[in-house]
């Protein structure tokens, strides 16, 4: 199991074929409170990058991009009635969406903790 | 000049701390050859007084409706607004406040707009209302997009009861759209728009009453559009309609538009009015406008703020429902304070009032000979029939000191269909003398 | 993902009326559904009987539930809710870019006359030739300060004005075989609305950075015309309220790439009677009444944002419009040609017209070009007395209508600019635009406006310099709690937004449970 960032604050955690994203921590701290979640549907095909979801916090919306090309396979429904998880544990019970990851290639090309620990000192 | 406080001593005082020689350094980014280049020739400043008479001799030019009998309706009412309404309007708290984006110094506006959002939603038989929009015409366009976003499909059929001017500003807002479908004219208020209802259908826009004055059936719509998937936005220009008739919630409308001109604001030529826009409560984070919620401050006391403000442009640029900013705040605050003026009770005494004098007008035209009333059924408002060209009888009429009605051509000129078509609205504000005045006028010109 | 970080209030009290306070004059007041029912009415009315009503079976069953109050119960609860708002009337409100200036009640009463209020948008034209008279004589006005061609006076507001002036740019292209032209640039510090109005009308928006000294560089906007650019949308002066120096050499090289310039006159009261935005080679630009020209703002609108077009516009502009005839003035109230049809019912915004016209006769063409003067006059001032205390972000450059600080003169208090802004609040003045311009960091934008005196804006100065001074004496308590002395703490827009509650809803007692 790895855990890959973009330089966009979401992270994969690839267990498998499969990827569980959302944002991290840095980002849920800078957004403040998360209000609401706009999840994918399940079995929406999404190219890397394309925008897969969107979280809101009262004062800023921010879309979710797909860190890899892949297939949603699940969402994190609980964000519906509870956009805090997001806050309380985001790389968690805060995940927002599973993907089957179609082109594992991919995931070389994102960065890795230290990689990311870099970016957001 | 009176509005400006600063004498040329200041003037020279302030230069000095910034340490400017003139003001012309102040504008020393501005390209020389723009920088008071020119000669306006425009006058100059002027007292009061002589501002006053020259507005005034304008407005003397225009007949205002209470100078003689008035039959004209169309989209925008002349009812009577209480002199209430306009005293607290003026006050300055309320005219000279800005959106209230501080909301600790603000709660005057926000309260009323929760108060306003309620009254739409109750009014409508709808979830939520929003803190309105520019008026009816752009709500209604503003509608047919989010039925768009909501059902992702694209097709929109607007009714041939829905007022010219709004399917206008439809095609306007969806210019060169092929997914358009404006359904012609119908003045006797037949209507084949469930027809036209498929599986890529997103929305079909109903008015009622209709622009011709008849009462449309909504239970029908709904159910014709939800049976394949798509929505039913409903569209009032006549919002006094509501205190006799059901409400369009109540019969399954998925977004409800309306002009709420009628309760609180004068004619004004036109505008300023207000769009009052409500929905189902699912539908929220698609619905374009400001809203107003309830929360608690620091100290836990009841406050109201503007929320789900991450839809609107400002946050979202071009990712925004709308590129709608202002709202029609003074609007709606008159709005506001005519409609708990009514009350249920007032506002249904209100209704009757307009529908029983709608009635009388109806009976009284049906007599003039040369006449054909139109309706079957109406609230205030009905289409008439007459042997000469509608323009040239309105035209006549007017030269009797009598405002008749609107000719439908005016709206629809290139539907021959309408051209010796009138419309003629009765308020509370039309008398018997009126009627009696208009339709002796009626029978001598239609000789 | 984008994201934007603002201090937040915390409140985790409950909803309660009964533990309301308030004060002597500033009362808590219920909701007029707290204190109205349905039986009371302000308003009396003869209760007629219909022997055969003509309403289709559509007869309405279910009761309504809207409150009524009488006139003295309406009259009291209205007033008592004004009091708790801040207003122009009631004190400095130096929001930027919303020019919040003085609203002369000339142009209230003006706008009450009967002949204008009392008018129908559709009785007959000769029955309303003052009426047209008066959109004829705001138009040339608006056409003379601008040097512009035509004039559409009917957009609603600003962001109306915007879309209809984009939708001219896109119906001139059309005409002229450039449909193509997909991408509009819009610069970095432009306000929301011109990438939503851009993005509405299927444009694909290109950001153009900023420089340094917070202008539009003309060599950035070179690099990225090209044939498939529509238009440049450009606020000038600029929201960072400085004048765009290179205008004209923007104007040109959009011009001379087959583009438009869509101007954003928001800020146009800096520049009224001095600058006219046609010899800077504008094609279109929408002016807001309700900033510019004085029309109340009335807690969030009306508005009204007539649009000025040039030469090469002027054919597409929208119906309705008013022109000369045999017998008098017309109303053209059907598209004839390439013109664009119609964006709203009716005429637009008519009481808005004689406001502002009265307006302008007040002035005249002297006293507006003064007001832009002293508004300009004003921005400095602020920006000179408080340079010393607080950071300016573009250097030592004269401003227009507006003084911009950024944060960083409160770099290591634990004061931000909003706390700043609610202490403002407990000093008796409206905040000042807050984190916009979203090119500087924790903006905060000033406009005086012409309306405020000397010894206003020595006030003013004099409790920004305090308030910086307590700030960086470490006392960042006063900025965090505040407001103290407003009629609320601040406001928990965390709950509002997770749950929204969007209208008032009739509790039903519950039985008390038993121990």
């Amino acid at each position: 199991m790895t855990t890959k960032f973009t330089p966009d604050h979401e992270y994969i955690r690839v267990e498998g074929s499969t990827g569980i994203v959302g944002i991290t921590n840095y980002a849920q701290e800078a957004l403040g409170d998360i209000v609401f979640v706009e999840l994918p549907s399940v079995g929406k095909v999404l190219k890397k990058g394309d925008e897969a979801a969107v979280v809101e916090s009262v004062k800023a919306a921010s879309e979710i991009y797909a860190p890899v090309a892949g297939t949603v396979t699940e969402v994190n429904e609980a964000l519906s009635s509870e956009p805090g998880l997001i806050n309380a544990d985001p790389e968690a019970g805060g995940w927002i969406y599973k993907i089957a990851i179609s082109n594992a290639g991919e995931l070389d090309g994102l960065l890795d903790a230290a990689g990311y620990a870099d970016l957001t000192k | 000049m009176r509005y400006l406080p600063h004498s040329d001593h200041e003037r020279a005082e302030m230069l000095g701390v910034i340490g400017a020689a003139d003001i012309d350094a102040l504008f020393s980014a501005v390209p020389k050859s723009a920088l008071k280049s020119f000669d306006l020739g425009l006058p100059a400043h002027s007292p009061e007084f002589l501002v006053e008479a020259h507005m005034r001799a304008l407005a003397g030019k225009n007949r205002a409706g209470a100078d003689g009998p008035f039959f004209v309706g169309a989209g925008a009412y002349r009812h009577h607004v209480p002199a209430t309404v306009d005293h607290l309007i003026q006050r300055s708290e309320w005219l000279t406040a800005y959106t209230p984006y501080q909301p600790e110094i603000s709660q005057g506006t926000l309260q009323m707009l929760f108060e306003f959002q309620t009254q739409v939603a109750k009014l409508t038989g709808m979830d939520v209302a929003n803190a309105s929009m520019y008026d009816g015409s752009t709500g209604t366009a503003e509608a047919v997009l989010m039925a768009r976003r909501l059902t992702r499909r694209n097709k929109i059929v607007l009714s041939g009861g829905l007022h010219p001017h709004y399917r206008d500003v439809v095609r306007a807002y969806l210019k060169d759209d092929a997914d358009l479908q404006c359904l012609s004219a119908s003045p006797e208020g037949q209507g084949d728009i469930l027809d036209h209802i498929d599986e890529q259908t997103a929305a079909i826009v109903i008015q009622t009453p209709d622009f011709y004055g008849h009462l449309r059936n909504l239970k029908v719509a709904a159910d014709a559009a939800h049976a394949k998937g798509a929505l039913l936005i409903v569209v009032i220009t006549e919002v006094v309609s509501l205190g006799l008739l059901e409400a369009p919630g109540a019969y399954g409308a998925d977004i409800v538009v309306a002009e709420g001109q009628s309760i609180g604001n004068a004619l004004n030529f036109g505008g300023p009015y207000l769009g009052l826009m409500a929905t189902r409560k699912e539908f929220i984070r698609q619905m374009p406008g400001r809203l107003c919620g309830e929360t608690v401050d620091a100290e836990g006391q009841r406050g109201f703020v503007l929320t789900l403000s991450t839809r609107e442009q400002h946050i979202r640029r071009e990712k925004a429902t709308s590129n709608i900013c202002t709202n029609s705040g003074l609007c709606a605050l008159a709005f506001s304070i005519h409609m708990a003026l009514l009350g249920e009770a007032g506002f249904t005494r209100l209704a009757r009032l307009n529908h029983e004098r709608a009635c009388k007008l109806a009976d009284a035209l049906a007599a003039v000979p040369g006449v054909t009333l139109l309706n079957k059924s109406f609230f205030n408002e009905m289409t008439i029939r007459v042997a000469k060209p509608a323009v040239e009888v309105v035209e006549a009429l007017a030269a009797r000191g009598i405002l008749a009605g609107v000719p439908a051509s005016r709206l629809e000129p290139d539907d021959q269909n309408t051209a010796n078509l009138i419309i003629l609205a009765a308020t509370e504000l039309t008398t018997d003398a009126d009627i009696a005045a208009l339709c002796a006028a009626l029978a001598e010109e239609l000789q | 993902m984008s994201m934007n970080n603002q201090g937040r209030p915390t409140g985790t009290g409950t909803s309660s009326f009964a533990a309301s306070t308030g004060s002597a004059l500033l009362p808590n007041e219920p909701l007029l559904f707290e204190i109205g029912d349905t039986e009371h009415s302000g308003v009396d009315l003869p209760d007629v009987s219909i022997s055969t009503s003509r309403l289709g079976g559509f007869e309405r069953k279910m009761q309504l539930d809207l409150a009524g109050l009488t006139e003295p119960e309406a009259m009291r609860h209205y007033v008592r809710l004004s009091r708790l708002n801040h207003s122009i009337d009631s004190g400095m409100y130096p929001l930027g870019s919303c020019t919040m200036k003085h609203n002369p009640r000339l142009n209230e009463k003006m706008a009450r006359l009967p002949g204008f209020a009392d008018i129908h948008p559709l009785q007959p034209v000769s029955t309303v030739q003052g009426a047209l008279e008066l959109m004829e004589q705001l138009s040339h006005w608006l056409m003379t300060l601008t040097n512009t061609a035509a004039v559409a006076l009917t957009p609603k507001a600003g962001a109306h004005g915007e879309l209809l002036g984009m939708m001219a740019i896109k119906a001139a292209q059309d005409a002229a075989g450039q449909a193509h032209r997909r991408i509009v640039l819009v610069p970095e510090s432009a306000h929301g609305t011109n990438p939503a109005t851009a993005a509405f009308l299927g444009y694909t928006v290109k950001a153009i950075p900023a420089r340094d000294d917070g202008t539009v560089d003309v060599q950035a906007v070179k690099d990225a015309l090209s044939s498939d650019v529509a238009a440049i949308m450009l606020t000038n002066p600029n929201t960072c309220g400085l004048f765009e120096p290179q205008v004209i050499e923007i104007a040109e090289a959009v011009h001379a790439a087959g583009a438009f310039f869509y101007c954003d006159g928001a800020n146009f009261n800096a520049i009224m009677g001095v600058v006219r935005p046609g010899d800077l080679g504008i094609d279109a630009m929408h002016i807001n009444l309700h900033k510019t020209f004085s029309t109340p703002h009335g807690g969030g609108g009306p508005g009204a944002g007539p649009v000025v077009l040039s030469k090469a516009l002027a054919p597409f502009a929208p119906v309705p419009f008013v022109r000369k005839g045999d017998n008098g003035l017309e109303l053209v109230e059907h598209a004839e040609g390439d013109a664009l049809g119609r964006i709203t019912a009716f005429q637009g915004q008519m009481g808005m017209y004689v406001r502002a016209l009265t307006y302008m006769l007040s002035h005249g063409g002297d006293g507006l070009a003064q007001a832009a003067q002293d508004a300009v006059l004003n921005a400095n001032y602020i920006k000179a007395r408080l340079a010393h205390a607080f950071s300016v972000p573009f250097g030592d450059y004269p401003t227009m209508h507006e003084a911009l600080f950024d944060d960083s003169f409160l770099a290591g208090t634990g004061v931000t600019t909003l706390d700043f802004a609610k202490a403002l609040i407990d000093e008796g003045f409206h905040p000042m635009t807050m984190y916009f311009p979203l090119v500087v960091h924790g903006a905060m934008l000033i406009e005086p406006t012409e309306s405020e005196s000397k010894q206003t804006l020595d006030h003013f100065c004099a409790v920004m310099e305090e308030l910086a001074a307590d700030a960086k004496a470490g006392n960042a308590a006063r900025f965090t709690s505040a407001p103290l002395k407003a009629p609320r703490r601040r406001l928990d827009e965390t709950r509002a937004a997770r749950s929204p509650i969007l209208k008032w809803e009739r509790v039903e007692e519950l039985p008390q449970a038993a121990e």
